[in-house]
């Protein structure tokens, strides 16, 4: 009896020792992301990136398993799921979370329940300064920094009088401070729109009156589409900046005409000259029939990023695995891509120029803005 | 501030107020007619500017798209009137209110699963598209003052439907009491139907409208609502005059008080902060009016005495 115990363990012990190189533990991975309502593409888009980057990795993608769960834009419904996810599912990895109040209600709880946050998008400041993690990966950008390098994108235009407009939320307050970190001109005219807003004439009668030289803006989505549809019905001709929120590929069809030349800052475009790059941009018109866009991209990245880490690493030794995120030691589409000491991206922005390639409005590179650009709040980040 | 800028400010808010008083000018018809609170005003309104987009999208006609928003509101009002709404008549209004928001989260679905969760492209057709220069300096564009000019003819035109036609004569009679009119003779179940599409067709022409100017997207009508609904409070329900000059009254309101508030408050606080404190106040300008028009006249500007 004891001598076959011994056996059935020896031979227990081989066989775990065998298979432990072989198969790593597979990963669960927790995506709550916004799949129905108004900002619905974004979210479609960054899953839709995120599995087309685990398909394309083959065998290592089949290791990772993907429970994906609708916020609908609601904080309270984003915190349910994530307590379902962390309770019921045990998933190891978080990721997917679109909009910065959702990140703000779910990533403290998540990460200090001891799993990994893996930011598709939103970049709040406070998780890039003073309630930074080590647990917490931003694999898009700091919520600033598209709106810092539209300043400084000002700059280099000569431009001396600008005229910013934002929505009173405190994304669109980030914004314009964003903006004006860089900016070295004056002012025409500082608005605040209300969140939500589709009627822009009263505002567009300000900037024509306002003797502004340029005018920068920050409304995402229905908001970007209605005022750059307006203002070009209005026949004011001042020349616009935005970040690429306003830009992307499902608002420009909507927009059409309207956004042709427009300047606009990105970490990321379909056109950026890279083999990974490429590959990505292929491979998603080829799986999904449309072209992808920044969110895209941000999901794709966000797949790798995971697979490099599961590739050195297991799940289940955190210290380890939390050093080989460190390392982001992954193709990204956005070429050179590095964690800053508060695991924020430090990375190019470049200025985009909405062209129309037969049929569909998209971006081409016109220039750089910010080169290896962390954020303004690393330094408060203290772990 | 310069007399053009406040020329092209007061077109705003009388471009506004007529897009309003599209929507308000059915919602109150339904209300006053038919004593039916109905929260799906806003999903006809979105169905009338996705038909337009659609039908515009498809054969490259704006006009086309105009007459189909008008006639897939006025048929999608029609069908609700005779599946649904007519069974909440004699119900109190407050399953009045629980079936027609059941309505929105229908439509609304409906409308996602059948467009997706990408706003539409309806652009502006080529000969009112870009500004146009009016006298005194001032630049306006073309399509904002067509609706304007649309609002200014649906309103002639009920006005004469309602006070000079056998129709209009039904409606008022309907509205006053309708146990009476169905005795003599008057169908009163069609006529319902046919007051709940003219009111769908209005709100789709408004989405129509509204929809090439901003954008077509699921959930766009709810906002516009709220805001109608305040139009006939301040008007007075059932009544068209109430609902015309209300939409007007807030349309002015809203889009002077944020064009004013702000520079007049900077003249005596810092910018920053008048910026921030006159735009907190212009947006609830229009609440404010509401309020002070209930104070002074509990059944609104044009109301019929008490309820």
């Amino acid at each position: 009896m004891k001598y076959r115990t011994k056996l059935m363990a020896g031979i227990a012990a081989v066989a775990m020792a065998m298979a432990a190189p072989a198969i790593a533990e597979p990963v669960k991975v927790g995506m709550i992301t916004t799949l129905s309502g108004g900002g619905a593409s974004l979210g479609i888009d960054a899953r839709d990136g995120f599995l087309l980057a685990l398909k394309m990795a083959g065998d290592a993608g089949t290791e990772v398993e993907v429970v994906i769960e609708d916020d609908q834009q609601k904080p309270d419904v984003a915190v349910q799921l994530a307590d379902k996810m962390i309770q019921a599912e045990q998933v190891d990895v978080l990721t997917g979370i679109i909009w910065s109040n959702l990140a703000m209600a779910v990533v403290p709880a998540a990460v200090a329940q001891g799993k990994f946050y893996l930011s598709v998008n939103a970049g709040p400041s406070q998780l890039a300064g003073s309630a930074c993690h080590p647990n917490y990966f931003n694999v898009a950008w700091q919520n600033d920094n598209l709106h810092e390098a539209a300043g400084a994108y000002a700059n280099s235009e000569g431009y001396a009088n600008s005229f910013i407009l934002a929505p009173n939320y405190p994304a669109g307050q980030d914004a314009l401070a964003g903006y004006k970190r860089f900016y070295e001109g004056g002012l025409a005219g500082e608005v605040y729109t209300q969140l939500g807003q589709t009627d822009y004439a009263a505002e567009i009668a300000q900037i024509r009156a306002s003797g502004a030289d340029s005018v920068f803006f920050f409304l995402p989505g229905g908001m970007g589409i209605a005022f750059m549809k307006q203002y070009a019905e209005s026949g004011v001709d001042i020349p616009l900046i935005g970040p690429a929120f306003s830009f992307d590929q499902a608002i420009l069809q909507a927009v059409g005409d309207a956004a042709l030349g427009v300047k606009n800052t990105s970490q990321w475009s379909k056109d950026l000259d890279n083999a990974a790059n490429t590959a990505f941009v292929a491979a998603f018109q080829a799986e999904y029939g449309r072209l992808p866009s920044l969110y895209a991209s941000q999901g794709y990245d966000t797949a790798n990023l995971l697979l490099s880490a599961m590739a050195k690493a297991d799940v289940s030794d955190a210290d380890a695995f939390r050093a080989a995120l460190k390392e982001a030691d992954f193709a990204s589409t956005r070429g050179d891509f590095t964690f800053g000491p508060n695991n924020h991206p430090i990375q190019d922005i470049y200025v985009r120029e909405v062209i129309k390639e037969g049929d569909v409005y998209t971006n081409r590179i016109v220039g750089t803005a910010l080169e290896d650009r962390a954020d303004a709040y690393a330094a408060d980040c203290k772990m | 501030m310069p007399l053009t800028l406040l020329i092209e400010q007061a077109l705003n808010g009388l471009q506004y107020g007529m897009m309003l008083f599209l929507m308000a000018a059915g919602l109150t018809l339904v209300f006053g007619v038919m004593g039916l609170i109905n929260l799906a005003h806003g999903s006809l309104y979105m169905i009338g500017a996705f038909a337009c987009a659609a039908v515009a999208a498809a054969t490259g006609s704006f006009w086309l798209g105009l007459a189909a928003s008008l006639a897939a509101a006025a048929a999608a009002g029609a069908l609700v009137e005779l599946l649904v709404i007519r069974r909440l008549y004699a119900r109190d209004h407050l399953d009045q209110v629980l079936a027609t928001f059941a309505l929105i989260l229908v439509f609304s679905e409906g409308t996602r699963w059948v467009f997706g969760s990408f706003p539409l492209y309806l652009s502006v057709p080529p000969f009112l598209s870009g500004p146009v220069s009016l006298p005194g300096g001032v630049t306006y564009p073309a399509f904002r003052l067509a609706i304007i000019v649309i609002g200014a003819a649906v309103a002639l035109g009920l006005f004469w439907l309602i006070g000079r036609t056998r129709l209009g004569i039904r409606i008022r009679a309907g509205e006053a009491d309708r146990e009476i009119v169905a005795a003599l003779g008057v169908d009163i179940g069609r006529l319902y139907t046919a007051v709940f599409a003219l009111g769908a067709a209005l709100a789709g022409l408004a989405g129509a409208l509204v929809g090439t100017v901003q954008s077509v997207q699921v959930g766009m009508g709810e906002p516009v609502l709220i805001l109608a609904f305040v139009v006939i409070v301040i008007g007075g329900i059932g009544s068209i005059r109430g609902a015309l000059v209300g939409a007007l009254l807030v349309g002015m309101t809203d889009t002077l008080g944020k064009a004013l508030l702000p520079s007049a408050l900077a003249q005596v606080m810092d910018p920053s902060s008048a910026n921030a404190i006159g735009s907190a106040v212009a947006s609830m300008l229009i609440y404010i009016l509401m309020a002070v028009v209930l104070v002074l006249r509990p059944q609104g500007l044009y109301g019929q005495g008490a309820r």
